[in-house]
This record gives structure tokens, sequence and C-alpha cells, in this order.
């Protein structure tokens, strides 16, 4: 049952894991990730991660909310209750506006984060990474590189070379 | 807060206007590490519980029972126990609803418009403004809930929220209280959700230390709402967008929050309401009003817990100096409405700016402007801003001048309205006094569990502002 998951790495700094991040994406590793206690301004580009499709989640969240505002209030003042008030128009996008725009607020605010758990796949409270000695200072001060054994050029003594060579320390394996 | 692939490498233009290096000032001093903000930051939520704490917890619990009592009171026996008459139907729970809604937006400000103007000082105090925020827009909620008088047809059949009442009528879309539902309910949603994400990393490390420790039932309890974080980069790419973009919406919500808030005045009739100035002018108010009670709040925090190398002098002086643009900004809107009543000619709106300042309660007036316009000039001075006892106390100030501003508005103007014979003098009765007393300690109250059981300080944001976190060593 014991499957072997991948291969970690430790680094005490920033840069010196900045650098590793460039040889392992240059040596043409795709399953691979870092694991940092803060976001690393560039890392995302050492690393050659695109840009995020957050974004997607979010326009669609706030169509739907400013088309729900507009027609929910529409709904109300043609069809579920027409009543005229002050002499105005039983439907105006105007005065339906401000709520709309809440809406559209509020929908792009869930979206955004529901889009951001979805393409993290979180809530997952189980994770071979989380297993490794010291993964308590990941999130504190040091650094962590992991290359996983699916990966089409993982082999497990040149992938250990490359950690090692890129100035990787406390290099072990993971059981899935 | 930037950060995807495409725009890592210097453009080739900066190589050719070689532009000037501008010296920074440096956000965490004494050049503190990262396990020493870990440390520093996990300490105060593992430590032992200090007495202080529980003096200040029992006290804001009493206080907070005042609005428990005053609230009980209300419903049992009826909205006639608050002291609105003629022609002051609405005075002591807007008044109160304005005051700590506008509060909140300070929070706001920090964490999202901050964020995008890439103000990196907001990182050690926006998580405590944002829970600041949270709290504040709880306070608010309570007026306009119970203002209502039977709490159960907030919701059905909806005085408040949208559902038919017995007649299948449902609420009126023209008008600005309805839309006030809605930006106060989307803007305390998305309060929460902005505080929540920027909780989870750092309720990641608190899980690990747990961990660490063997404290396995505490380890479970923030692991549950860490939700797995472990700090991956491809989850940093999603996650600092996302944070990005909530930063984004937030930032038109908060302003269009007040704006709507504004137009609960504005769009009536009542002379000294009916401007236009109202939006930006409540917007600003707000700001002001809200940095006022972050700096009440965060000066005592940094001392207690000596937190002078994340907050430092510089902090200070940043908010200080917000407070003293946004204090002036309300100083020329109050200039300025009263010109507009003089220039626009008519006789109702010149007399309302006239009785505000000489009338019944010129004393309300007066306590305004000397509190709000006088003292944040006195934020000019470096050696002000210097002296940490003398900006908590001028904070205090800010707090108390804006409760005046919002009840020099809403009162004068309906104890003075058209018809002379109509005109009264409004005093809250003892019952809102309690109600609104009894906030602050529910404020408090709420505070005091926040700075116990959640890191004060977004770790994940102050350690990637220390010169240790540049990926090219670079000495700032």
């Amino acid at each position: 049952m014991n499957k072997n998951y991948g291969i970690i790495a430790a680094f005490d700094t920033v840069p010196s894991l900045y650098h590793a991040c460039e040889q392992v994406r240059d040596a043409g590793y795709s399953q691979w990730d870092a694991i940092t206690s803060f976001p690393i301004h560039g890392l995302d580009y050492a690393m050659g991660v695109r840009r995020s499709k957050v974004p997607r989640f979010s326009l669609a969240g706030g169509i739907t909310g400013f088309c729900t505002g507009m027609s929910f209030i529409a709904w109300l003042g043609w069809v579920e209750y027409p009543l005229v008030v002050g002499g105005k128009p039983m439907f105006s996008p105007m005065f339906a506006f401000p709520v709309s725009y809440e809406l559209t607020i509020l929908f792009t605010a869930f979206a955004t984060i529901g889009g951001m758990f979805f393409l993290n796949k979180l809530p997952m409270h189980y994770h071979p990474v989380m297993k490794a000695p010291q993964f308590v200072r990941a999130s504190d001060d040091r650094f962590y590189i992991v290359i996983e054994a699916n990966d089409p050029k993982f082999n497990a003594t040149a992938t250990r070379d490359l950690l090692a060579k890129a100035g990787g320390k406390d290099i072990v394996e993971l059981e899935e | 807060m930037s950060g995807h692939a495409s725009d890592h490498p210097a453009p080739a233009i900066l190589a050719e206007v070689n532009p000037v290096a501008i010296p920074r000032r440096v956000l965490v001093e004494n050049n503190r590490s990262f396990k020493w903000i870990t440390d520093k930051i996990c300490g105060i939520v593992e430590g032992k519980t200090p007495v202080w704490w529980w003096w200040c917890f029992g006290l804001a619990g009493i206080i907070a029972s005042f609005t428990i009592a005053g609230l009980t009171y209300l419903v049992t026996t009826g909205v006639g126990v608050w002291g609105h008459a003629n022609p002051v139907n609405w005075a002591w729970d807007i008044v109160n609803f304005v005051f700590w809604i506008g509060i909140g937006h300070a929070g706001t400000l920090i964490s999202a418009i901050l964020c995008l103007l890439r103000q990196k000082w907001r990182t050690s105090i926006n998580r405590a403004a944002e829970a600041m925020t949270i709290f504040a827009v709880v306070c608010a909620a309570i007026f306009p809930v119970f203002h209502v008088g039977r709490i159960w047809f907030a919701v059905l059949p909806g005085y408040l929220f949208p559902f038919p009442n017995s007649n299948g009528i449902w609420q009126n879309f023209r008008s600005p209280l309805e839309w006030d539902v809605f930006a106060v309910s989307t803007y305390g949603t998305v309060s929460v959700l902005f505080w929540y994400i920027g909780l989870i990393p750092d309720l990641g490390t608190m899980r690990d230390r747990f961990t660490a420790a063997g404290n396995f039932l505490k380890a479970r309890i923030y692991g549950f709402f860490a939700m797995g974080w472990r700090g991956s980069n491809r989850q940093w790419s999603n996650y600092e967008m996302a944070y990005l973009i909530l930063a984004g919406i937030s930032t038109p919500l908060v302003l269009s929050v007040h704006t709507i808030v504004s137009f609960d005045f504005a769009v009536s009739l009542i002379p000294g309401w009916h401007t236009t100035i109202f939006p930006p002018y409540f917007v600003a108010g707000a700001i002001f009003s809200g940095f006022g009670m972050v700096m009440t709040l965060m000066l005592p925090l940094r001392a207690v817990y000596r937190l002078e190398d994340l907050i430092t002098q510089y902090h200070i002086d940043c908010m200080c100096k917000i407070t003293l643009a946004t204090g002036t900004m309300v100083g020329y809107a109050y200039s300025m409405e009263f010109f507009i009543a003089w220039y626009g000619a008519n006789p109702y709106e010149g007399f309302a700016f006239i009785n505000r300042a000489f009338g019944h309660y010129a004393w309300a007036y007066w306590i305004m402007i000397g509190c709000n316009v006088i003292t944040p000039q006195f934020f000019w001075f470096k050696s002000v801003r210097e002296n940490t006892a003398l900006v908590w106390i001028l904070s205090i100030f800010v707090n108390v001048g804006m409760w005046f501003e919002r009840f020099v508005i809403i009162v004068t103007s309906l104890a003075r309205d058209f018809l002379p014979s109509s005109w009264g003098y409004y005093s809250p009765s003892i019952v809102e006094i309690f109600t609104f007393f009894g906030t602050f300690g529910v404020f408090s109250f709420l505070f005091l569990l926040f700075i116990r059981f959640v890191p004060i300080m977004p770790m994940s944001e102050v350690k990637a502002v220390i010169p240790a976190a540049d990926p090219h060593g670079a000495k700032h």
C-alpha cells in the first residue's frame, strides 16, 4: 500500500528556492510544486505556472448576480404584483440598479472564493506532503520543493540528484 | 499582491529610462526573521490567557448586557420605549446605525483599497481592521433589525428582507431603505468572506504548530477552518488572484455602501438632507471615523503585546495622515454645505443650516466641529504623530465627533422641518441610551475574542514584505 508519492527537498532561503524552481522547471518536470509560507513574488514565473483561472468564475458570478437583481425586480413589478408607487413605472433599470449592483458584488465574491477552492481542490485535509518530516516549518520559515512520482520525467535517483544539485537539503521520499 | 507569470521579467524600457530607486521605509523594524514573526504572532494565541484579558472580557460582557436589556425591553414592550415622537420619528437607531457602519469602512479601506494601491504598510493592521469591520457591522445591524419592533417580522413577512407581506405586497425597491438592506447585508457577508480568506494560510500555520506541540484538539479545530491549506505555490497562485479580485470588488462595495446609506437622507426632501454632496461626504466621514477607531484599537494592542517592530512609527504616521486627509475633507464638506445653503437661495435650506449652528442643538454642532475639524489638524505635526498617547486621545475625539455628526444631521433637520407648528425637541430615552452604550460592550466582547483566538496579524502577508522575502536577495 505504501506507494511512493514523490521526493521533497528543503530550502532555507527564498533566493535558493527561487533558483531551484527555475532549474526544476527547465528540467521539464510538470507534476511538482513549491511549498511556501507566504506568496513569493515572481515564483509563478520561476515555476512556469500559468495565470490563474479564478477570474472566469468571478465574471460568471458577477453576471449572474446582476441578472438576478434586475430580473427579480422586473418580475416583481411586471408579473408578481404590479403596483403603481408615486406614478413611477412598474420597472426601470434605474431604481433596480443599486440592488443589482450589490448582488453583482455578492455573487462575484462567492464565485471567486468557490472558484479558488475548486481550483485548489480545497478542502483537502489529508495530503502526503503534510507527512513530511519538519513539515511544521513549511508554514513557518522554511521552503520546500516536492516532485511527484507520477511525473513522466520522474526517476528516483535522477530527481534526487537534481534537487541536491539545486541546493535542496533533507531530501526524503514521501509515501502516499 | 500581484503575481502572474507574464509580469515578472523587468520591462526593457526600464533599462533605457533607468529610474531612480526610491528609498522605502522598512515595514518590520530590527530586521526580524520569518521565524520571529511566526513566533510573535502565534505566541499571542498560544500563550496563557493574560489577566487583563479576563478583566476586559468581564467588563465588556457587563457593558454588552445593557444592549441585551435594552433590546429585551423593546421587544417585549414595543417601539414606544424609544424616545421618538413627532417630528423626530427617526433618530437614535439611524444615528447609531450610520455611526457603526461608518466605523467598519476603514477596515475595508485598509484591506481592499490599500491592497489595490499596493500600500504594503497595510499588512500588519489589515487583519485587526477587518475584524473591526465585521464587529462594527454586527453592532450596526442591531439597530435596523430592532427598530421594526417585532423582530420576527424582519424576515417574514419581510419588513426588511424581500418577502411579501400578508397582502402579497412586496418591498418598495424604489426606496433607498430597501437598497440599504442589500448594501449592508452584502457588505457584512463580503467582509466576512474576505477576512476568512485572508485567515486560511495563518490558520494552517496554527494547525501545524499545535500538531507539533501535541495539542491535537486545537490542531483539529484550526485545521478544520484551514481547509487543509498547505502553502503550495500552485494554490498561492489561485489564492492571490482570488484575493486581488475580492479587493477589487470590495472597493466599489465599500464606496457604494455608504453612498446608499447617504441616499437614505439625500433622496428625501427634508432641508439639510436633500443635497448631492452627501455620498462623497459620507464616504469620507466613514473612513475618517473608521481610522479613528482603528487607532483607538491598535495603539493599546501594540503597547500590550509589544508589537512596535510590526506596527512601527511609520504605520502610525500613515494612519494619522489618512485621518488628517479625510478629516479635512469632512471639514470642507461642512463649509460647502453652508455655502450651498446660502447660494441655493432656498429659505428652508438656509434656515436648516443656521439652525444647526445656532439653534437648540448648537451644542452638538460645535462638539462635532471641534472633534472633526479641529482635532485632525493636530496630525500635521510630527511631534504629535510620534506621541502615541496623544494620538490615541485624539482618535477618541474623532470617534465622538463622528457620532455627533450623524446626530446633528439627522436630528436637527427633523426637529425643525417646514412647519413651525410641528417643531419639537428630541432627547433619547434611557432605553435608547442603554442600548447604544451596550453596543460598545458587544463590540469589545467580540474584539477580545478575536485577539485571543485568531492570529491578529496576517503572518503570510507580513513575511512577504520583509527583505528576506525577495527572491533576488535584493536589499531594499
